[in-house]
């Protein structure tokens, strides 16, 4: 292990730094963090349709896991998915053109902000629904495809319902490669875990058999190094859930903060953009600004887009 | 051969010819091979995709929509279709959105497979006929097992259709003989409806009244047929479509009469019949005596002592009636 890689405490706070990112890292996480922002200025401004659910904090999460993930592996996502979907493809002007409506849309504008496919990525916007899906998807996989895997983001939210259970059932049972990756950021809309879970994820894992494994930090390189054998594990057909403590820096979806002001504040401080920021200011100040610049730019081009077509009947 | 025997084979022959069909369901192994015994045989001849499920209807929908997802052939039974409700969120949100929502077309092979409806005495959360709740969905296609067509045919039309499908299947059908045996009447397909006409020239050439019926029903609406021939020389022609929706009803048109007649078993209130009157209104209006009737169980839950089931669910009895009444105004 590197001297990068060792967080350092720090004096502040007594918790440890972050550990110095890979420029991809930091850049994938700093543009999802910018997308992020914008299109809140963008709903602001009333220049978008509808609603919108943003990651922001939570960014570093499928960021540690781009690199656990391959290819061939499926990827289910939810109503709060553009980091997902960014950490997969990068792809920011097709994502926002999905939001906006506007030509070049990954789903022709008609999915929105959290619908949306693509090769082997899907979103649905319906809590639970997707975990018996992907428990079909990954029994495909084990057949066809070994190795690969089918990885499923819920939230701490997604737990009252009764499609999870039936699909960790199934995914003990029949040992299917399934991971579920569980954002757990102490909030359900505007519901608090606490005020809506009783037990742990945890608990729930283990009674019926799946592995469960706690992240508490929010450092990427720490993060991946802990889930690496476990991922491979699930590649194997021992299924994992990977519950993320988090926190939702931001609104549920926009405008709808209920939150009293200390935990909104213990919330950002918890963020990794401060937090790196203070730790690495050098790396962070060269990569920031570029990727502030850069989504600024992808607004601009996308706004200026004609609207995106599709036929009902097509 | 009796229905249950022409499904089961269609089970067998779809997993026969494609490699990548699945059959999965709660109890459907060998030996039980399913409540209904429809699924007999397949787990030992194909063991690696017939699979048996948890009791857990909105999983197993969910897990056939992943099967489907990746380019597979799913067809998954649903013990009771009084159960579909269960998995009323992964057909209506899940698998009939993802044919469309996420802009171009993504196909997905499925069949769910629902037996239907009572006469058994199964009572009221196992006897409902519940297509009328899944009607109007985009995406997702409602077809009715019939005597008159081979399952082996209609499982290729749904899976060539590529998009969710329900299947129903009446389970009084399942121990009835396939086709008709009743030498008043004949059959012929013109596509995938089924007329049936009296087997003299005379009545056929002029039907009366042309009853509508899904294939569960189909039985009941021929034996009212009969008593209203021999009875009261009254001349019935019958048509059963084997896709309830989205209807084809320009298939209808050229068998239709003065007078119109849809018959099924679902109870009132919103139902199949509903909406083929008002297809069969919009391109047929004029040629009407009157507006489309429609014959169905009555606003009930179905009963399970028998006397008490008879006298909510449509009968044969309640057909002729109807057939009677429509044409007397």
């Amino acid at each position: 292990m590197t001297e990068t890689l060792v967080p350092a405490l720090d004096p502040a706070t007594g918790r440890p730094g972050l550990s110095r990112l890979s420029d991809d890292d930091l850049e994938l996480l700093l543009l999802i963090r910018h997308f992020e922002l914008k299109l809140l200025q963008l709903y602001g401004r009333g220049e978008l349709n509808g609603t919108t659910h943003t990651c922001l904090g939570q960014e570093y999460v499928p960021v540690a896991l781009r690199t656990l993930l391959g290819p061939a592996d499926f990827v289910f996502s939810n109503h709060r998915g553009h980091g997902h979907y960014l950490a997969r493809f990068g792809d920011a002007h097709g994502l926002l053109a999905e939001i906006m409506g506007r030509e070049g849309a990954v789903c022709g504008g008609v999915g929105g902000s959290q619908h949306i496919h693509r090769d082997r990525y899907l979103s649905t916007g319906v809590q639970g629904e997707s975990l018996p899906v992907a428990a079909g998807v990954a029994l495909h996989l084990r057949r066809t495809d070994p190795g690969a895997l089918a990885c499923v983001y819920i939230g701490d939210g997604t737990w009252g319902e009764g499609a999870v259970y039936e699909a960790l059932n199934l995914a003990a049972l029949w040992r299917l490669p399934l991971l579920v990756v569980v954002e757990n950021n102490g909030i359900a809309q505007s519901t608090p875990t606490a005020a809506q879970m009783a037990g742990t994820v945890a608990g729930r894992a283990a009674a019926f058999g799946v592995d469960h494994h706690l992240v508490v930090s929010g450092d990427v390189n720490e993060i991946r190094a802990g889930l690496e054998p476990l991922v491979a594990r699930v590649r194997e057909g021992r299924p994992l859930a990977a519950e993320f403590v988090t926190h939702r820096l931001g609104p549920h979806s926009k405008g709808d903060d209920t939150r009293p002001p200390e935990a909104v504040r213990a919330a950002a401080e918890n963020d990794w953009y401060a937090r790196y920021a203070q730790d690495h200011p050098e790396h962070f100040h060269r990569f920031d600004g570029p990727a502030r610049a850069l989504v600024e730019g992808v607004a601009d081009e996308v706004a200026a887009r004609p609207p995106s077509r599709w036929s009902p009947c097509a | 051969m009796r229905v249950a025997e022409n499904l089961n084979a269609a089970l067998h022959g779809l997993l026969d010819d494609d490699p990548t069909a699945y059959v999965l369901g709660e109890d459907v192994l060998d030996p039980y091979g399913g409540a209904f015994k429809i699924t007999k045989g397949l787990s030992t001849r194909f063991p690696d995709r017939v699979i048996t499920t948890p009791i857990s209807e909105g999983a197993l929908t969910g897990v056939a929509a992943g099967l489907a997802l990746t380019g597979n052939t799913a067809v998954a039974e649903i013990m009771f279709g009084d159960f579909a409700a269960l998995a009323f969120d992964q057909l209506c949100n899940f698998a009939a959105k993802s044919v469309s929502m996420y802009g171009s077309r993504l196909p997905l092979r499925m069949i769910v497979r629902c037996p239907t409806g009572g006469g058994r005495g199964y009572g009221p959360t196992h006897s409902q006929s519940l297509q009328k709740h899944f009607i109007g969905m985009p995406g997702l296609a409602l077809y009715e097992m019939s005597p008159f067509h081979d399952n082996r045919e209609v499982f290729a039309a749904m899976v060539e259709r590529g998009e969710p499908c329900l299947f129903f299947e009446d389970k009084i059908l399942y121990t009835r003989p396939m086709g008709q045996a009743d030498p008043l009447f004949t059959v012929r397909r013109d596509g995938e409806l089924a007329v049936v006409d009296p087997a003299l020239p005379e009545p056929a050439a002029r039907p009366d009244c042309v009853i509508v019926a899904p294939g569960g029903t189909a039985h009941r609406a021929l034996g009212a047929m009969r008593s209203l021939l021999l009875e009261e020389e009254i001349s019935c022609r019958l048509l059963v479509p084997s896709r309830l929706y989205p209807l084809e009803v320009g298939a209808l048109l050229p068998y239709l009469g003065e007078v119109v007649l849809v018959a099924e078993e679902s109870t009132a209130g919103g139902t199949w019949g509903g909406e083929v009157a008002h297809l069969v209104h919009q391109r047929a209006w004029d040629r009407l005596r009157g507006p489309v009737r429609l014959v169905h169980s009555a606003a009930s839950v179905i009963p399970t002592a028998a006397h008490l089931e008879r006298e909510v669910l449509i009968t044969e009895s309640a057909i002729h009636r109807a057939v009677r009444e429509a044409l007397r105004d």
